[in-house]
């Protein structure tokens, strides 16, 4: 599931940007990557994050995972409630399961990321690359 | 490793089934099929099938196997009647642990021991070395499948599928760490009533080629009770959740049974066996650090993880997770042995941050009744 409407990084992550402020989750191939999501760590309101540096980390059952920042800019609320309720992420990777809101920092930096039809094809030559079959 | 990973007369099953399929111990297994929390509560409510037939199964026969196995592991083995199991250790002289395994007495003489996978070829250098005349030893382990049957469903599940000699007689009065033969889907036997999940359970060994009957069939006959299959994934949480040791994380050939909490499998009265000197030497001064376990606050502790106390590493999480029954993230840590009473405060340095956890209680789970 790749929605319209929404910017994606190769790391797996999705932006949506609304005037200033951008919203940013992991999509939902990543969460159907990690598996099982216990554990969510994310800045607080106020701190920095950096294009495609580690905002934070999600945790699976089985291994924690870096979660790379698909813009740059200054955090501007973090949902407690993926904190709170981790499987959110797992349940709802676009909508309850989003975990920042940044204030964006320069919005030419959104030339960097994948339209929803070239992550497509980026998620299919990964999973092509992995050989699942 | 570079080398070819082997697969289990399963793994068209496992396929077929939708597992994610991993390396593991040179083996393609299935890590989970649909997902861990979700297995690992059907494994404590209803009842899970695992393929374990990557694990080693070692035979011992003839007039010398009981002091022979006796000779080689921490645990009294004489004690076995025919038809009884237990879990045991076998050490290198240094007392380091070689592996841990499970001693069966299937005959009056004859034992089984189903080893780890990872170990397969140094166990069996270790058993066979110095091997008396009056054993027989056979690794079986490339000809025999293995599928564990576990939870509270489990007994109604395996009787449904199993056939024993006398009619009057049930599988379900097969006691804890009980031992027999049987018919199992039409296959030849040995079932025993073990496991590493903390529910009730069997283990069920059968030929290579009978594995996928006695899957299926269990998958079948137990579809009514809410059978699954169950991966790797979520044998690792419910064998931690019930501090279940797990070979080459928790204890190796550098830790020794006393510090990992395993006094109890040594049974140093019953007679020479490998290790016992330096065993009873540690037993005697006391060991320097202890196997504990932590509940952490904020965060997963993992393998390889400081344990840290005001900023000094003091010790090392063998392992950790998520406990999906428990609720709270659980790990298990060597610590100094002054550090290891319950209530204990310590930190796990989980990505540079120092993160409290305390000593507690194990194991994290028991079942009830």
């Amino acid at each position: 599931m790749v929605p319209e409407g929404l910017l994606y990084s190769k790391e797996h992550e999705w932006v949506k940007v609304d005037g200033e402020v951008a919203t940013v989750g992991i999509t939902d191939f990543a969460q159907e990557q990690l598996g099982d999501v216990v554990f969510v760590e994310l800045p607080s309101k106020g701190e920095q994050v950096r294009q495609f540096a580690s905002l934070g980390v999600v945790e699976s059952v089985k291994a924690a995972s870096d979660v790379y920042s698909p813009v740059s800019g200054e955090v501007a609320e973090r949902n407690v409630d993926v904190i709170e309720k981790p499987e959110l992420v797992n349940e709802s990777p676009y909508q309850k399961g989003w975990l920042l809101k940044v204030r964006l920092a320069d919005r030419g930096e959104l030339k960097g990321l994948l339209s929803p039809g070239d992550y497509r094809a980026h998620i299919g030559e990964t999973t092509g690359a992995a050989g699942a079959d | 490793m570079g080398q070819e990973l082997r697969r289990t007369p399963l793994f068209d099953e496992h396929r077929a089934l939708g597992a994610k399929i991993v390396a593991f111990a040179g083996w393609e297994m299935p890590i989970q099929y649909t997902s861990i929390l979700e297995e690992h509560e059907r494994v404590r409510s209803a009842c899970g099938v695992f393929d374990l037939s990557h694990m080693g199964e070692f035979w011992f026969r003839g007039p010398g196997a009981r002091d022979w196995v006796s000779s080689l592991t921490t645990n009294d083995v004489a004690k076995l009647e025919v038809g009884q199991a237990q879990y045991n250790l076998m050490c290198v002289e240094s007392g380091g642990i070689v592996d841990d395994v499970i001693v069966y007495r299937t005959d009056n003489e004859e034992y089984l021991m189903v080893v780890n996978a990872a170990n397969v070829a140094k166990d069996a250098a270790h058993v066979s070395r110095a091997l008396p005349a009056s054993v027989r030893f056979e690794d079986a382990s490339p000809r025999t499948a293995l599928v564990a049957v576990q939870g509270p469903r489990a007994s109604v599940v395996v009787m449904a599928v199993t056939n024993l000699p006398v009619r009057e007689e049930s599988i379900e009065a097969l006691p804890a760490f009980g031992v027999r033969r049987a018919r199992v889907a039409d296959a030849e036997a040995v079932i025993a009533r073990t496991g590493y999940t903390g529910e009730d359970g069997f283990e069920i060994f059968v030929e290579w080629d009978r594995a996928p009957q006695v899957w299926n069939r269990l998958l079948v006959a137990g579809a009514s009770n809410g059978v699954r299959p169950i991966g790797l994934g979520a044998r690792d949480t419910l064998r931690l959740e019930c501090r279940y040791m797990l070979y080459g994380n928790d204890i190796d050939e550098t830790t020794n049974p006393i510090e990992a909490g395993l006094s109890w499998v040594v049974k140093l009265d019953k007679g020479e066996f490998r290790g016992r000197p330096a065993i009873a030497a540690m037993k005697e001064r006391g060991p320097s650090r202890k196997l504990v376990g932590l509940v952490v606050q904020g965060g997963v502790a993992r393998h390889g993880h400081e344990v840290t106390m005001e900023g000094a590493v003091v010790g090392n999480v063998t392992s950790g997770t998520f406990g999906p029954t428990v609720r709270k993230n659980i790990a298990l840590a060597y610590v100094p042995t002054g550090l290891a009473a319950i209530g204990t405060a310590v930190c796990v340095r989980i990505r540079g941050k120092d993160v409290p956890a305390t000593a507690g209680k194990t194991p994290f789970y028991k079942r009830s009744g």
